[in-house]
């Protein structure tokens, strides 16, 4: 029992990266209807950014919230450059695009930073939390931001005008456009918007981890089952998802004997296939009861 | 009369496809024209084109300023108000927050709210539905919706695109009963498409023919709907 209930706080403490993860997929999903691969490069990109401003000497904080704002710039400007041209090509084009983005990321990270891996500070600390062995100071930390997060989000999306501009925009772009929503503009800002959240899970991940260009390969694929599990339209959903997936695969990980340490991601593709054909619109996402 | 509207050869299309072949008419400050015509004629095609929703070319002016080089997102904000083909609902949002999103050009925030209450009375339903997703609304609701979105422009002039289509003959009348009060009360000078000539041109001042991109008749709305021979040659009834 006790070797259950110190899983399930591990799996929670995991899952904090994954919600994380899982909220940018859900506000790039939100703004331009699909998912984007290279999503996890990007916020490891954004994440080495960080780690530069800290090495040069910038106090934590500061890099931290300087990292974000660069990557809501970052964001929006490959959305401009890069997308924006692609307005009305095929889904394929975009698939082939976000490949190609990953490929070059990675690329650049490598050469720029080198591929060795690197230590990231945790503003935290990783001291166990109150002195128990249950769950560290960073791992509380990263619920925390991941919980605020959400607060942000969930005020945003359903108090400001720009957000129900943005759900307007993603609803119906060409009604949004007749009641004068510059929507080829929301779909930036959702770039720029998911870009910076990513940088967030990026820097929060990185001191598990380690920082290194392939950090995120897992980590976006258990971010997207987490959305998937949730609801890809719904932040809250996509938050709960990514603890549940974090502690699903804890306890399969520990209490299923072939799965051990080795098929933890199988567990994140097979949600994912699960969730899709047993209850697609994910387990809170918001069921759109359509006349037709 | 001033006109409030002045089209002058507009020719639109789709892709390689001419749909008008250089229209032109005019609406006057504060009345109600009707564009009517068969399946077919492009009397979406020409809302599309004032709204700036498809390729055009041709003189556009409301109150004399040409319109014709703007963006979508720009003529809303000179005050034209497109009540479009399909009604155009914000299905997944809240009746309230469709609403709203018509007032997204605005600022004023308490004359919003007014203006709120000003689409409520009109359509006491909306205001029984305002939580509601506005995708369950039925057809004549999501309908009055489309209007009431309109509406919180405050527009100058509304384009509404068969607005009595898929409805029962009682919620058209009272709908088109609607049209006629914003007309005179909160002085809306309106362009209303319809295939159902007969309740458009009760409304309407002037009416207008189109038939496969050009314009073959105009006049009265009186004069057409009292003129037997020309209701029969062009709108067979
Ligand atoms: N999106 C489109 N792409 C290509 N052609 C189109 C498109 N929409 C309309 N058309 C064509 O343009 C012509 C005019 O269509 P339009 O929708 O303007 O007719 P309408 O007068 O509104 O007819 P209805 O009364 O059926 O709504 C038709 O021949 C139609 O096939
Ligand atoms: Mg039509």
């Amino acid at each position: 029992m006790e070797l259950f209930v110190q899983q399930v706080i591990a799996g929670i403490s995991t899952g904090s990266i994954y919600a994380c993860v899982a909220l940018a997929v859900v506000m790039i999903y939100v703004a331009i209807g699909h998912l984007n691969f290279a999503q996890g490069e990007m916020a490891m990109f954004s994440t080495f950014i960080a780690w530069q401003l800290i090495t040069w000497g910038v106090p934590y904080w500061v890099a931290f919230f300087l990292t974000i704002a660069i990557s809501f710039v970052g964001g929006v400007i490959i959305e401009r450059v890069i997308f924006k041209p692609l307005d009305n090509a095929p889904i394929l084009s975009h698939v082939v695009m976000f490949i190609a983005l990953l490929t070059i990321i990675t690329s650049a990270a490598g050469f720029i930073w080198d591929f060795s891996i690197k230590t990231f500070p945790s503003p935290f600390g990783s001291a166990p939390l109150f002195g128990s062995s249950l769950i560290s100071a960073h791992q509380a930390g990263m619920m925390a931001v991941t919980l605020l997060l959400l607060l942000a989000l969930f005020f945003f999306f359903r108090y400001t005008r720009v957000g129900l501009a943005l759900r307007a925009s993603a609803d119906n772009p060409v009604s949004a456009r007749l009641v004068g929503i510059r929507v080829s503009w929301m779909i930036a800002l959702g770039w720029g918007l998911a870009t910076a959240i990513g940088a967030v899970a990026g820097m929060l991940v990185a001191p598990v981890v380690f920082l290194e260009p392939n950090m995120m390969l897992g980590i976006l694929v258990y971010g997207f089952a987490g959305a998937v599990l949730g609801g890809l339209s719904s932040p809250g959903g996509a938050v709960l998802g990514g603890f549940l997936v974090g502690v699903i695969e804890n306890l399969a990980g520990t209490f299923i004997p072939v799965i051990g340490g080795e098929l933890k991601l199988t567990i994140a593709l097979c949600i994912i296939v699960l969730v899709l054909v047993l209850k697609p619109g994910g387990l809170f996402g918001r069921a759109t009861i359509q006349r037709v | 009369m001033t006109k409030l509207l002045e089209v002058k050869g507009l020719h639109a299309g789709y892709g390689q496809t001419k749909v008008l072949h250089g229209i032109d008419f005019s609406i006057e400050q504060g009345s109600v024209t009707t564009l009517l015509g068969a399946n077919g004629a492009g009397k979406t095609t020409t809302l599309r084109a004032l709204c700036g929703m498809i390729r055009r070319s041709g003189d556009v002016l409301l109150n004399g300023e040409q319109i014709n080089r703007k963006q979508t997102e720009d003529i809303v904000r000179v005050g034209v108000a497109h009540v479009p083909d399909g009604r155009g609902t914000f299905t997944r949002q809240t009746v309230e927050e469709n609403l709203q999103l018509g007032a997204m050009t605005r600022g004023d925030k308490a004359a919003i709210a007014q203006d709120m209450e000003l689409v409520f009375s009109y359509f006491p339903i909306l205001k029984e539905r305002r939580t509601q997703q506005a995708g369950l609304l039925s057809g004549g609701e999501q309908q009055m919706l489309a209007v009431g979105r309109a509406l919180m422009l405050r527009p100058k002039l509304m384009l509404l695109d068969e607005p009595s289509f898929g409805l029962a003959p009682m919620i058209t009348r009272e709908i088109f009963e609607i049209f006629r009060e914003l007309n005179r009360k909160e002085k809306v000078s309106m362009l209303v498409v319809e295939q159902n000539a007969q309740i458009a041109l009760d409304l309407a001042d002037q009416a207008y023919l189109l038939e496969t991109g050009r314009i073959v008749f105009s006049g009265r709305a009186d004069d057409i709907r009292d003129d037997e021979n020309l209701r029969k040659a062009y709108l067979g009834y």
